[in-house]
């Protein structure tokens, strides 16, 4: 079943004196279940592509498709709600609320979604414990460190079961230990859980983890492979 | 986990910047606060002292006698009437007058001067009449004797016992001619009032005038200033059209003149008051939107509303405002309190010249809770409008720019 599916889009930056064709005649899909990276040199357009991706962005022209909704046809709170029902996101860094804990951070989005008390309790407890943070329930994100606050992020991304996980460099600010754990955690929960994972890196130890590698160029995807999946 | 939490915990992220806020507001309200209660305070004591000294706080004439103050402009006070102003609730005391221009000579001596009518036990009960005799003694219900002002008597050069001969014009032109014995001599503190007239008994001046049970005014008064307009209102639609109420405000517009003129000078101050408690607040916000620009656009990607964003702002906004003014009425509050109990004494000089205009000499302060409502929304207003900042800043989050910062 496709998730997303990405008819032939462009981002166009007219802001400067040069126009910056950041994304430009992308076509794309993704299947239930994906663990796929999208790498490239810096410019080439990751971010831009993720956060059009996301519902973050909008692309210049083309379209995207999320689970069958056409997202150029969502507008303001129809667009944040729908990320907030359709699609997790980890980010670089700071992806989380400071002044809240880890339970409450990967909660909040719950609460958002008007789920009770009790369920919220036990779906974040579960997933916190699942992404190795059990015993850190209580604590604030600056008493984390950089590894444990991506997890919680995950954590939080993976609450709302979304249809799907966006992440933008989620180690780029971690160790290679760090790394390598938020990785197996990733890849753990889309072997048993079927979660479906799409990230950019720079990282090669991280591509290496990828069953699909997406290369971008200058805003164009110059190869798409398929790794045999184990 | 709910918005005012989040709120409530996101003021403390930088504990210093928010404690030196507070405090500014803190300082603010404390100095506004105190500064509104002692003018109220000495205002409302002024007020006091006008009232209690002559006008009361309302009167009740005939109503044409406020255009043309002469005897024909007189009323009858029946029972009904004065069963109305009685069972008003607010009041505590009334008294009627009547009162008119006379002339007053002894030996070859004669001046001009008003010849007040008084029921001599009401009109102590109101304005402690008896208490301002310096020679002499007051009057008795009925007395045939006058009381002359200090300045009269020395012009006329009249002494205690001598016999005054008065002469004015009666009611519908009816001639007033009687002799009535000095009985005493009253200096007011005030020289300017030293120079009215004579006061006889309400009855004796009734038969002077031949204004057999009539009166000038009746004169009110209440429990407290405060019920003014509110038993001015009642009283007037009681008697309706045949009778003009008046209040002391309108008997004596020098006064609230007076007032409003000291209010206004004190705004000044206050408005700078409540400059620094907005730029405090001002700062501190745009300073708490600013550097979370990334934090809030990550909440509103993962899917938080603008709206919901917008609450979360705001509430940090009312919080920082709401804290002060609480920080601030604490400190002033008992200090308050306890200056309404026990006005601060003024230096011995500055004493004696109140004290020359009828006024005793202290600052007073005021109690009153409108000045602490007053305080209170000037604050809260003051941060709904600030919190107009963050507010829009949410509603118009650019979200690739945000997450980019
Ligand atoms: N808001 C913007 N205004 C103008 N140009 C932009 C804007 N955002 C991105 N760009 C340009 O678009 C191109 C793609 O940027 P993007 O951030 O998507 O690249 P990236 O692959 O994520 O790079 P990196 O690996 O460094 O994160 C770059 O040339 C960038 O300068
Ligand atoms: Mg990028």
């Amino acid at each position: 079943m496709k998730v997303i599916d990405i008819k032939n889009i462009t981002k166009t930056y007219t802001d400067s004196e040069v126009e910056v064709h950041a994304v430009n005649g992308v076509n794309l899909s993704f299947e239930q279940g994906e663990f796929a990276a999208i790498v490239g040199p810096s410019g080439s357009g990751k971010t831009t592509l993720l956060n059009m991706l996301g519902g973050l962005d909008t692309p210049t022209s083309g379209e995207i498709h999320i689970g069958g909704t056409n997202m150029a046809s969502l507008k303001g709170s129809q667009l944040i709600d729908f990320r907030l029902y359709n699609i997790g996101f980890v980010f670089q860094a700071y992806n989380l609320i400071p002044v809240l804990t880890a339970k409450e951070n990967a909660e909040f989005i719950l609460q958002m979604q008007g789920i009770p008390k009790k369920e919220r309790e036990t779906r974040v407890v579960e997933l916190l414990t699942a992404v190795g943070l059990g015993d850190r329930l209580d604590s604030r994100p600056s008493k984390l460190s950089g590894g444990q606050q991506q997890r919680v992020a995950v954590a939080r991304a993976l609450a709302s079961k979304p249809k799907f996980i966006l992440a933008d460099e989620p180690t780029a600010n971690l160790d290679s230990n760090s790394t390598e754990n938020l990785l197996d955690i990733m890849e753990e929960l889309n072997r048993e859980e079927k979660i479906t994972f799409i990230f950019s890196t720079h990282d090669a130890r991280v591509v290496k983890k990828a069953h699909r590698v997406i290369t971008l160029e200058d805003g164009k995807i110059i190869s798409d492979e398929v790794k045999a999946i184990h | 986990m709910n918005y005012s939490k989040v709120a409530w915990r996101n003021i403390w992220r930088n504990k210093s910047r928010t404690v030196i806020t507070v405090l500014a507001i803190v300082v603010a309200v404390f100095l506004s606060s105190i500064m509104t209660s002692m003018q109220e305070g000495t205002y409302s004591r002024m007020i006091d002292n006008v009232v209690k000294f002559y006008t009361g706080y309302l009167q009740v004439h005939h109503p044409d006698y406020w255009e043309k103050k002469t005897i024909n402009n007189t009323f009858i006070p029946t029972d009904t009437l004065l069963q109305v102003i009685s069972q008003t609730s607010g009041v505590t005391r009334y008294a009627e007058r009547l009162e008119s221009f006379t002339l007053l000579s002894v030996g070859d001596q004669t001046r001009g001067g008003a010849l007040i009518g008084i029921d001599p036990v009401r009109e102590n009960e109101i304005t402690n009449l008896s208490h301002w005799i310096d020679t002499g003694a007051y009057l008795k219900p009925h007395d045939d004797g006058l009381l002359l002002t200090s300045n009269v008597a020395k012009s006329l050069g009249a002494q205690l016992g001598d016999t005054l001969v008065l002469i004015s014009q009666g009611y519908h032109g009816a001639s007033a001619a009687g002799l009535f014995p000095v009985k005493g001599i009253i200096r007011f503190a005030s020289p300017q009032l030293n120079n009215l007239g004579a006061y006889i008994d309400i009855t004796r001046a009734r038969e002077f005038f031949s204004a057999y049970d009539r009166a000038t005014s009746v004169v009110i008064l209440l429990e407290n200033q405060d019920l003014t307009n509110e038993v001015h209102s009642q009283i007037a639609q009681t008697l309706g059209s045949r009778f003009s109420v008046k209040s002391w405000n309108e008997i004596q517009p020098e006064i609230q003149q007076m007032i409003d003129a000291d209010r206004s000078g004190g705004v000044v101050m206050k408005v700078i008051l409540y400059l620094i408690i907005a730029f405090g607040i001002f700062g501190t916000v745009i300073m708490m939107v600013s550097e979370r620009k990334r934090e809030l656009g990550v909440m509103v990607a993962v899917g938080m509303r603008k709206g919901r964003l917008a609450t979360i702002l705001l509430l940090e906004t009312l919080y920082l405002g709401l804290i002060g003014v609480a920080v601030g009425f604490a400190f002033s509050m008992p200090l308050i309190a306890y200056f309404v109990k026990h006005p601060i004494p003024l230096p011995s000089e500055v004493a004696k010249s109140y004290e020359t205009f009828g006024i005793e000499a202290a600052l007073y302060f005021s109690g009153n809770s409108i000045i602490f409502i007053r305080q209170i929304s000037i604050v809260f207003i003051i941060t709904l409008i600030i919190s107009l900042y963050p507010v829009l800043k949410a509603l118009n989050l650019k979200l690739t720019k945000s997450l980019r910062a």
